[in-house]
């Protein structure tokens, strides 16, 4: 059987030319455009997609090495009429300017709070065993390998410290 | 990138029968290699993708210590609670390095084999001679502030980037590696090699040889501390990096192990280090001791002149950290 890749519930065919990312495959190959290439070098993270429930840069990873994978991308998180709490939090702290970095802050930020809910540390952990309790440096660290060259940090971390705090669901 | 032929590995000794050929690459997370790839520093005719071989799993050992499978990501590793609460040092070293993003693709196996981060070696019109042997070095008199003050030759002044690995060398950890000529294992600390004439031999893999796991010895307590001083607080390679394990005995240093990153070609363990503190009360006197053994031979190259005093600086501040929090 041919290999497939599930993006947002939908599965395709793996790309026939190896050198394809998964960057690349979403964008050009199935025109999932959310998802952004901004350094194409794992330095920036607005390539940010979710594999397998895990947070990683689409941009380092080639499509052909995701056989049997489902892949979240930030069209699969919410719509234009039903964004998820996240993209809505986002739109109300005006967590962006111009946009390009938003997706993938959007998805990184998604996967983080699991990680935070499943107790992983993160280098500003006081503890590495135990509960986490969410701040504003916790989530500083944990977003930073999702630059913003607009600089809408402060933003940003506003519309994730109130979804993080159940603010909305 | 340079067209390539993609092949998943069958058989662990189908990867190692792929990858004895210099033409083919083993890939893991993908992380570094295909990084490498799109800069067409690394130029392989094939890939053979050893992700589902299996040695992902984190398991214990029969002796109380615990067996990383090489493919299992840093992520895993960082957060399985045996390296929490047995191994901190492993579990603070790697979340010092890359994103969580990256964490969650890079395999402990491929964290071991990453290549420097020296800007002529990933920049293709620079002399370089670890990736063009000959070619001279561009950084000696160029651009080397993240360059080895321990250990260099006149050949290649270039760092091993990595952090876990420099836990991994305070803690006494074992590489596990199998080839067409069967399994061996070797102490992380003799598994980086120094660059001398051959800059571009970076370990002591053979051809065809593949990490299946890495086993850290049964736990020693301790203190345990690893502290990276970067540019920025976050998301940056270590200029300087210290892994301890300290222990005090009546007042006394009754364990110190330490391995450093940021300077030298591998995660640098000088025994003497640790050795000249053992018995003895912690002093700032002492603290400066087992500096000067450790910087004895160390050399600048201008821009990276700072790591001297950095490195004495940094050595302090975790001993002095270490026998407060021991106390
Ligand atoms: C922007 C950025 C920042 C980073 N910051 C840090 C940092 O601060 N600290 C840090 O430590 N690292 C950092 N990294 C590096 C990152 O940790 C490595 O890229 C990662 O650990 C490599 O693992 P991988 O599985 O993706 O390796 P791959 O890219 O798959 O492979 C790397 C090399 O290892 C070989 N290889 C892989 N697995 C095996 C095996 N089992 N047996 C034999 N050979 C094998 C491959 O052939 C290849 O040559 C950073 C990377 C990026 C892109
Ligand atoms: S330091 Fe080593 S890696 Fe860097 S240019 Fe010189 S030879 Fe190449
Ligand atoms: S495009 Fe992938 S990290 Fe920048
Ligand atoms: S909003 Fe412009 S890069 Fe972040």
């Amino acid at each position: 059987m041919a290999d497939t890749i599930t993006v947002n519930e939908t599965a395709y065919p793996t790309p026939d030319d190896p050198r394809v990312s998964l960057l690349d495959f979403l964008r050009q190959h199935i025109g999932l455009t959310g998802t952004k290439k901004g350094c194409d070098h794992g330095q920036c993270g607005a390539c940010t997609v979710i594999v397998n429930g895990v947070r990683i840069n689409s941009c380092l990873t080639l499509a052909a090495m995701h056989d049997g994978d489902s892949v979240t991308t930030i069209e699969g998180l919410g719509t234009p009429d039903e964004p998820s709490a996240l993209q809505r939090a986002f739109l109300e702290h005006d967590g962006f300017q111009c946009g390009y970095c938003t997706p993938g802050q959007i998805c990184s930020a998604t996967a983080m709070l699991e990680e935070i809910a499943a107790d992983w540390p993160s280098d500003a952990s006081e503890n590495l065993e135990g509960r986490i309790a969410i701040s504003g440096e916790e989530i500083r660290e944990r977003m930073s390998g999702n630059l913003c060259r607009c600089g809408a940090y402060a933003n940003i971390v506003a519309a994730i410290e109130e979804v993080a705090a159940g603010g909305r669901s | 990138m340079r067209p390539f032929q993609y092949t998943r590995a069958p058989s662990l000794a189908e990867a190692s029968n792929m990858t004895a050929g210099k033409d083919t690459l083993a890939i893991a997370g993908g992380t570094n290699l295909l990084d490498l790839m799109k800069l067409q520093v690394e130029t392989p005719d094939q890939l053979a993708d050893i992700n589902r071989l299996g040695f992902a799993e984190i398991e214990d050992t029969d002796n109380g210590g615990l067996r990383l499978g090489a493919l299992a990501t840093n992520t895993e590793t960082a957060v399985h609670p045996r390296v929490r609460s047995d191994y901190p040092v492993l579990s603070r070293a790697i979340l010092a390095g890359a994103t969580q993003q990256l964490r969650n693709k890079a395999t402990n196996g491929g964290n071991l084999c990453q290549r420097t981060r020296c800007f002529y070696f990933t920049n293709i019109d620079q002399p370089c001679n670890k990736r063009e042997p000959g070619s001279g070095c561009g950084a000696i008199d160029g651009i080397a502030k993240l360059h080895a003050i321990l250990g260099t030759s006149d050949q290649c002044i270039a760092t091993y980037p990595g952090d876990m690995a420099v836990a991994l060398s305070a803690l006494g950890a074992t590489v596990h590696i199998s080839g067409d000529k069967g399994e061996r294992s070797v102490p992380v600390r003799d598994f980086h090699c120094l660059p001398g004439d051959t800059p571009w031999i970076e370990n002591v893999l053979e051809p065809g040889e593949i990490i299946t796991g890495i086993v850290l010895p049964a736990p020693v307590g301790g203190t345990q501390i690893y502290r990276k001083v970067r540019e920025r607080s976050s998301y940056a390679f270590a200029l300087v990096s210290v892994a301890a394990i300290i222990e005090l005995t009546d007042g006394k240093f009754s364990r110190a192990d330490l391995a450093f990153g940021g300077l030298a070609h591998k995660p640098w363990h000088d025994p003497r280090v640790g050795e000249c503190l053992l018995g003895q009360p912690p002093s700032d006197a002492l603290f400066d001791k087992a500096a000067d053994i450790l910087l004895e031979n160390a050399r600048g190259f201008g821009e990276n002149d700072f790591k001297i005093p950095l490195t004495r600086r940094t050595l302090h501040a975790v001993l002095s950290q270490a026998t407060e929090d021991a106390a």
